[in-house]
């Protein structure tokens, strides 16, 4: 049996260090968000031939479009800008294909107006209130025990706090966007955090139960001891997925998986290392 | 017994097999990929195969706002009725496979969620699809052309009495004869245009159209002077059902404002198909590798317990037929990962217990027996999360767009589908595997 508890000074720094990091990330930078939240137009267009950046720009200035980003790359123009309306989008194509001469092929173009990112996240936070509150109540019935559902949930906000963290760092150093798909990753690193907690709460549990005697403390040491392989490999398998996603997969969900890859590592490690010595110090309290 | 048994197995595994081949490849004999029989007089027919999202396709997603201020409350429904239906009448004309178009909710707003798969030509239908329904009466012109080309053809003139003038079309039945037939109410100037109409026009045509397609040329009886009219024909009540709605919706005019469109060009979604199919499968086989590599034996029944476990899953995704987007992928990721999390769970299990010097027969079945119920806690929470996310009545207050339903979807089928295969599969693979 490892003594896992005796460290749990460390585990705490870490996890301070870490979401310590996102919340500075958070305030001193904040999020970029996609136009699914604050509105706008995205396009990315495909020219037949390389265009001089410039050009490009007094032509944009012409027509009057409030431009937020224009990136080019060889021969695609990533371009966002305030809400562009139809007429408007097809009289800036024509117009650009008639001044510099090109040929332009539309590959997205994305229009949205600023009210319907807003209640999507509105929504899917209710959502998610009401998906926590429903596992509040199965585990408290399942562990016949408060503790380890409020130990659960609470290691499921921790990685919640660590991956919204790191997106803001995502996002200032690598141009990363909070959209919908974000939001999607983080629902799923949420039940899977829950997930991994469950399973290892199970064997103390069965520990707890079947040493009458044992301390929550031993019982979850030896637990941890027996569930620690389990859970490296199990989340190992996760990790080979996305990895080779995050390497070889397409650059649109680049950053969606990578939010998935952070989220199964600190949901692995949230769960014996954050979940397991709040149950521990609850159940301490509890008996005083 | 046991042979039938066999026999039955490789039935089902085969027909996992044939319905989840990918429909690109192209073998020496035609492979079907369409169920359609009669079976006891009962017309089964389905067919495999794999919708993908406009996400994955390309194409464009369109969200429309009604306006509904100029609309009594009694009558929002049928309008918001009719206009979903003439959107779709026009999506059909536009020659659009598979549209899925959602009437959505919030609050007081209503908006219509219009998916095209595979439409780039966004602007056309955006322009298509945003007209307001306009339904107009027509008459032959003065002069007589002899010609063969059908009646609405020649019905050219345009008579001035429109949508506007119809308060109200509905379904009513022939006295006499019990036909269905559809009756239309005018207001004040209506009648008059109508009686107007009627008069110069007694033993000729008059056409009704809608968008400038027919709707139905009618044949004037006799001078109406009273504001109402019947459409007499050969109607099933369904018919006239569906022409009132149609009527209706010129009558009924509810303006809608484009507030979200999304598109997608085709070559953009496939080339991150193939990336991400690519890259996935790669993932796959250094799951399988790493399980047989550190489980041995073992590792390698879960490595086929898994593969049925996809072979599944992709049944059901097609035979739902569920339409399949990147944050359907990422459930169904999440739910391989679940899967495999079943089996490494249980054979820890079975090792704890041969460590504690079990003879293997009896550690398998304690290991399975312990196992199940984390298996069991674990599953049943990632369920409940996944139902609320889903949001299966529709209700207002959770997401009804699809992004987040996809996931969830996708998470429910692989979860429970991993909660049979982790725990039924994998038994029967150990008793076959260590039986001999």
């Amino acid at each position: 049996m490892i003594n896992f508890l005796k460290y749990r000074w460390l585990y705490f720094l870490i996890s301070t260090i870490v979401i310590s990091a996102g919340l500075f990330s958070i305030t001193k930078w904040g999020f970029r968000y996609s136009i699914d939240f604050t509105g706008g137009s995205n396009f990315e267009f495909q020219m037949n031939k390389v265009v001089e950046k410039s050009k490009l720009q007094k032509v944009l200035d012409l027509n009057k479009i409030s431009v937020i980003s224009l990136k080019q790359q060889d021969k695609n123009i990533f371009l966002r800008t305030k809400v562009l309306d139809q007429n408007k989008e097809l009289l800036l194509k024509k117009d650009l294909e008639a001044k510099l001469k090109i040929k332009i092929t539309v590959l997205r173009s994305e229009t949205v107006g600023p009210v319907l990112g807003k209640e999507a996240i509105r929504k899917t936070l209710i959502a998610s209130i009401l998906a926590i509150i429903g596992i509040l109540i199965y585990m408290s019935f399942a562990f016949k025990g408060f503790n380890f559902a409020f130990s659960a949930v609470l290691a499921m906000f921790h990685d919640l706090l660590v991956v919204v963290g790191t997106y803001s760092l995502l996002g200032h150093f690598f141009g990363a966007e909070v959209d919908t798909m974000f939001v999607t990753a983080v629902l799923t690193t949420m039940s899977f955090s829950v997930h991994d907690t469950i399973v290892i709460f199970d064997k103390i549990r069965e520990y707890h139960d079947e040493q009458g005697s044992l301390e929550m403390e031993s019982a979850s040491n030896q637990a941890l001891t027996e569930t620690m392989v389990r859970s490296l490999n199990n989340s190992m398998t996760i990790v080979f997925m996305l990895l080779a996603l995050t390497i070889m997969g397409g650059s649109t969900i680049r950053f969606f998986i990578l939010t998935l890859l952070i989220g199964t590592v600190t949901g692995t490690y949230s769960s014996p290392f954050v979940a397991t010595p709040i149950l521990v110090w609850l159940e301490k309290i509890k008996k005083k | 017994m046991k042979l039938i048994k066999t026999i039955l197995i490789a039935f089902v595994l085969l027909g996992l097999i044939w319905v989840d081949l990918p429909e690109s490849i192209k073998t020496k004999y035609k492979i079907p990929d369409k169920v359609d029989f009669n079976i006891f007089g009962i017309n089964i027919k389905k067919d495999f195969t794999t919708k993908l999202g406009l996400d994955l396709k390309g194409g464009s997603s369109l969200i429309f706002e009604a306006n509904t201020s100029k609309i009594k409350k009694e009558d929002l429904n049928d309008a918001l009725n009719s206009a979903r239906d003439v959107i779709e009448r026009r999506i059909n004309f536009f020659g659009v496979t598979e549209p899925q178009i959602q009437m959505i909710k919030t609050g007081d707003k209503y908006r219509l969620s219009v998916d095209l798969p595979g439409i780039n030509n966004y602007e056309e239908a955006i322009k298509l699809i945003g007209q307001t329904a306009q339904l107009t009466f027509r008459e032959l012109p003065d002069e007589k052309i002899a010609t063969t080309s059908p009646i609405f053809i020649q019905l050219t003139r345009d008579t001035g009495l429109s949508g506007i003038h119809i308060l109200k079309s509905t379904v009513e039945f022939d006295n006499q004869t019990g036909k269905p037939q559809v009756g239309l109410k005018f207001n004040k100037q209506g009648t008059n245009l109508f009686a107007a109409i009627t008069k110069r026009n007694v033993g000729k045509p008059v056409g009704i159209f809608l968008d400038s397609m027919p709707l139905t040329t009618p044949t004037v009886q006799t001078e109406i002077l009273d504001g109402s009219a019947v459409i007499t024909g050969n109607f099933t009540t369904d018919e006239a059902k569906k022409l009132t709605i149609a009527i209706n919706s010129g009558a009924l005019p509810l303006p809608i404002k484009l507030v979200e469109q999304k598109n997608i060009g085709p070559t953009l979604g496939e080339i991150e198909v193939k990336k991400s199919v690519y890259a996935g499968t790669i993932g796959l086989i250094m799951v399988l590798l790493f399980m047989i590599v550190y489980y041995g034996r073992l590792g390698l029944i879960a490595s086929l317990a898994l593969i049925i476990y996809g072979l599944i899953s992709l049944f059901i995704f097609k035979a739902i037929p569920l339409v399949l987007t990147l944050p359907g992928v990422a459930g169904f990721i999440l739910s391989i990962g679940m899967a495999v999390d079943s089996n490494i769970l249980i054979f820890e299990r079975i090792k704890e217990e041969q460590r504690k010097g079990r003879s293997f027969d009896i550690a398998v079945k304690l290991g399975f027996g312990r196992a199940i119920d984390a298996i069991k806690d674990a599953n049943i929470t990632t369920l409940t999360v996944a139902f609320i996310l889903f949001n299966p009545l529709n209700w207002e207050f959770l997401p009804q767009f699809g992004m987040v339903r996809g996931f969830a979807l996708t998470l429910a089928i692989g979860v429970a589908t991993s909660l049979f295969t982790g725990v039924v599969i994998t038994k029967r693979l150990i008793n076959i595997f260590y039986k001999n």
